[in-house]
């Protein structure tokens, strides 16, 4: 057998090889692009009954007795604040279920009103006083394991032990549900409410607000410094020199130190050695903003090295002088790679949470941050916040919350991507 | 005024300082007609706003960062009843009077005498420090503003000046990175040593007890604080493998067959999708992994287990089965990190010359016998560096494993119960109510400073191999 007829031979095994490694090759991509798809499409779907909020219709007497105030023609803000609205639902669900009497099946009955209606009530008082005295049917926020059973979350056929909501409260809801006194719709306050320990009345603003402030700290800090260092390191550096060599490993290192490493560092040092306030979007913004220079530093020098020299040497032999060549023609030149760098790391920060969480904005914080130093979370580690919260209902809120970052990531990735595809120069 | 009124006064200055700088520069040249001005007149400008500026702004911060600690030892000191509590007390103390100076709430704890005694003092030191502070910036301001001003003429040589100023602030804001590392280092090292003066060094690195909860007092149930790390350097490596046995093959195949089967338009597609695996944020991992993924590894180990007990499989029957699991963890973090060694390993394989690919046709081998027997090969250093980094990746995520692999101490090799990292357990050991000072919350530094000398070698060992590997093709 001579070498050619060995050669011949083995063909078919090694061509079978070769369609082997193809197939690996489709199926791993395949995999990876199945997995995206598995966890985009698994979190839509969880999100879902986060859209809307279950309503319930309830005949209210606004009376004077029992908001506990004297008739009388004109009202001061403070009065109508310290009304009890709680008994105006109380009242208004006996009237509508009169055969409850014992005290238990009472406290199931209120069980069917969100604890915060009573402040929708409140609102409708001081903005509407002459309310007062008549009776009115209003749609009043259901609770939220009523909300999950109305969803069909909770299966109505478990064992009553077995579920939050019990066989009583189910006729009830039945009941309301043949008289059309309960209904769905869409959950605006999701995104116009701060959090609260109640899935239905938690919404996202405070974390939006919170992540607003900590992304403007990161930029104001991270974009011009980041620049600035490129631009040392790029144009006046000595070059072969030992220390700017050490600036260089410790700028590309610190791109890949654990992001937590940076949240210990926020915690020893701003707010145990500095004094800055726990919590803040200040604190916060401090943090990712260390992580976020490595990489404008990383992005602006690639930026500023793709500037051809020709550019640099024609505004020399000009009469410029070095910073001239750098703030008129390299900078604006490498502006659009710049700023797609800088995106991608705010988009980066924007995303991040376990730095935040060394720094205490893992804290439940139920008011809407006014400014930089106010207590505050971000919409990651509200994620997080949310998905550790044992309510059923939660679960919903998380996905939606985890949507509406996905989107505000999608939305910085296209624009970086729309930056370069216009203003890329290929040189 | 505050903090932030007295910045845009100084910056509104530095700006009005502009004009006159300016309008001197040119008053200067009509008056000594004849010679013209060295520089451009928006140079003097320039340089009369930068020397305004920029030694206030330098003095104002400094002080701002260290006032609140300086204005606190001084109040301490001149409380002797304070100066008597111990560390943990007095830090509660400490945040009370200053919560109480600045706000007026107070929580009725500890002597409400001194405390209010104390915030008192708090805020009349807080506001001479902070007139002070005001003071020295605006005489600084003045100073350096008279000091150009009146040095403005003609022949001032002011671009010349300008340009060095701005190369020295260019400098500082490179030096950033390395005081970054500094403090990183400063942060961790303190609390470590003194971490180690507590718990020997040698039952933290081969102690296999974890249990940080400290009795607070006697014969608490399950409070023995014992800080053996073994757990969970195990716990953090045993996710680590799981999660490279899952990216290491996919990303690296799809790699391959990204850059050297595909046709470049199909390339141009899947890769941006891919990329997008990267850009999720870890939280949402996190999420999936504990609430999608974990519950699928948990019916999973009970269908094992029913096997097992089925067939009559020992190992199988007492599998011990856990909703949060290192498998789910693992998984999910592999798949995160695809995308990671999809494009390294990506950059390296186009790095390898085509004249090695045409000679390893030429001599009539297959496509696939190319790729490992000689793309492979020569890429090799290059791909290992970028595993390390992946592997780094691996050992320092935090949130999936917070979310999906439990904090429970556990030294077990079964995938499918659950394990604790020391990401998690700085986590838990930092986020609860503690005091600064506690063994436990030093056990979170201590834990701190293993993983940043442990990603460090890593990064620069990955790194240093990348860097000589490119410079081999270039």
């Amino acid at each position: 057998m001579n070498n050619t007829q060995i050669v011949q031979k083995s063909l078919k095994k090694r061509y079978a090889k070769e369609r082997r490694f193809k197939i690996y090759g489709v199926f791993s991509i395949i995999v990876s692009l199945a997995f995206l798809l598995f966890l985009l499409v698994d979190i839509v779907l969880k999100s879902t009954p986060a859209f809307t909020q279950t309503y319930i219709k309830l005949d209210i007497d606004f009376s004077y007795k029992v908001l506990n105030i004297d008739p009388k023609p004109n009202y001061t803000k403070d009065e109508l604040f310290k009304s009890s609205y709680r008994n105006l639902i109380s009242k208004a669900l006996y009237q509508l279920f009169p055969d409850v009497s014992s005290r238990k099946q009472k406290r199931a009955l209120r069980k069917l009103i969100s604890s915060g209606a009573q402040y929708h009530l409140r609102d409708l008082v001081i903005e509407r006083p002459q309310l007062i005295g008549t009776s009115q049917s209003v749609w009043v926020l259901a609770d939220d394991d009523i909300d999950t059973f109305f969803k069909g979350l909770i299966d109505r056929n478990l064992p009553e032990a077995d579920r939050r909501i019990k066989d009583i409260q189910i006729t009830w809801i039945d009941k309301l549900q043949s008289k059309d006194r309960i209904k769905r719709q869409f959950n605006a306050s999701f995104l116009t409410s701060g959090d609260s320990r109640e899935p239905e009345q938690a919404g996202i603003l405070g974390a939006l607000k919170g992540s607003l402030y900590t992304m403007l700290v990161t930029l104001l800090l991270s974009f011009p410094i980041g620049v600035a260092a490129a631009v040392y390191l790029e144009e006046f550096a000595p070059k072969n020199n030992w220390w700017i060599d050490v600036i260089e490993v410790n700028i590309n290192n610190l791109a890949a130190v654990p992001s937590i490493v940076f949240g210990i560092l926020g915690l020893a040092v701003y707010i145990n050695l500095f004094g800055v306030p726990r919590s803040a979007p200040l604190a916060g913004g401090l943090v990712l903003s260390l992580m976020t220079l490595p990489t404008i530093i990383i992005a602006t020098r690639a930026a500023i090295k793709s500037v051809p020299p020709s550019i640099r040497e024609a505004a020399l032999g000009l009469g410029a002088s070095k910073i001239q060549v750098i703030t008129h023609h390299v900078l604006p030149l490498a502006m659009p790679g710049i700023l797609t760098g800088s995106i991608i790391g705010m988009a980066q920060a924007l995303g991040e949470s376990a730095p935040l969480l060394m720094i205490g904005m893992v804290a439940f914080v139920a008011d809407i941050p006014q400014g930089f130093f106010d207590p505050s979370t971000v919409l990651p580690v509200q994620i997080y916040i949310w998905s550790d919260s044992p309510e059923r209902a939660f679960i919903a809120l998380t996905s939606a919350a985890i949507i509406v970052l996905l989107i505000f990531l999608f939305l910085m990735n296209l624009l970086a991507v729309l930056l370069r595809n216009k203003f890329e120069t290929k040189w | 005024m505050n903090d932030l009124d007295f910045f845009i006064i100084l910056l509104t200055s530095a700006v009005v300082v502009f004009f006159i700088g300016q309008a001197k520069a040119r008053s200067r040249q009509e008056s000594t007609s004849g010679i013209r001005l060295h520089s451009l007149p928006n140079y003097y400008g320039y340089l009369t706003a930068l020397w305004t500026f920029l030694p206030a702004l330098g003095v104002f911060l400094v002080w701002s960062l260290f006032e609140s600690n300086i204005v606190s030892m001084l109040t301490i000191a001149k409380f002797t009843q304070l100066q008597q509590l111990s560390t943990d007390n007095l830090s509660l103390a400490l945040n009370e009077i200053k919560i109480l100076a600045t706000t007026g709430i107070y929580y009725s704890n500890g002597d409400a005498n001194i405390n209010h005694q104390a915030a008192a003092v708090y805020s009349k030191y807080f506001n001479h420090s902070f007139n002070l502070k005001i003071l020295v910036s605006t005489l600084l301001a003045l100073l350096g503003f008279t000091y150009t001003y009146l040095r403005i003429n003609p022949t001032m040589q002011a671009r010349n000046s300008v340009e060095r100023l701005i190369v020295y602030v260019l400098l500082i804001c490179a030096l950033i990175a390395i005081l970054t590392t500094l403090g990183i280092l400063f942060s961790v090292l303190f609390e470590s040593v003194e971490f180690f003066s507590k718990v020997p060094i040698t039952e933290f690195l081969f102690g296999t007890h974890w249990s940080p909860q400290i009795a607070i007092y006697e014969d608490q149930a399950g409070s023995s604080g014992s800080f053996g790390a073994v757990p969970l350097f195990w716990g953090t490596i045993f996710i680590s493998i799981i999660a490279m046995m899952i990216a290491a093959p996919l990303g690296l195949i799809a790699a391959i067959f990204l850059s050297e089967y595909a046709t470049s338009r199909v390339r141009a597609t899947i890769k941006p999708i891919l990329e997008i695996l990267a850009g999720v944020p870890t939280v949402v991992y996190g999420f999936f992994a504990a609430l999608t993924i974990g519950p699928l590894v948990r019916d999973f180990g009970y269908y094992l287990r029913e096997v097992g007990v089925n067939l009559d499989i020992e190992i199988l029957a007492n599998l011990t089965v856990s909703t949060e699991s290192s498998l789910a963890a693992g998984l999910v973090m592999g798949m995160m990190i695809v995308p990671f060694i999809l494009s390294l390993s990506d950059d390296v394989i186009s790095a390898v010359p085509d004249a090695m690919r045409d000679g390893s046709t030429a001599l009539g081998a297959t496509k696939s016998e190319t790729v490992w027997k000689v793309i492979v090969p020569a890429a090799l250093p290059g791909i290992v560096g970028g595993f390390l980094l992946a592997i780094s990746r691996a050992i320092g995520e935090t949130m999936i494993v917070l979310m999906a692999a439990g904090v429970a101490a556990n030294l077990t090799a079964n995938p499918m119960n659950s394990v604790t990292t020391i990401t998690t357990q700085i986590v838990t050991l930092l986020t609860g109510d503690q005091e600064f000072d506690s063994v436990k919350t030093l056990a979170a530094f201590a834990l701190g400073l293993g993983l940043f000398i442990t990603t460090l070698i890593l990064n620069i060992i990955a790194l240093h191999v990348v860097r000589k590997y490119r410079e081999q093709y270039e």
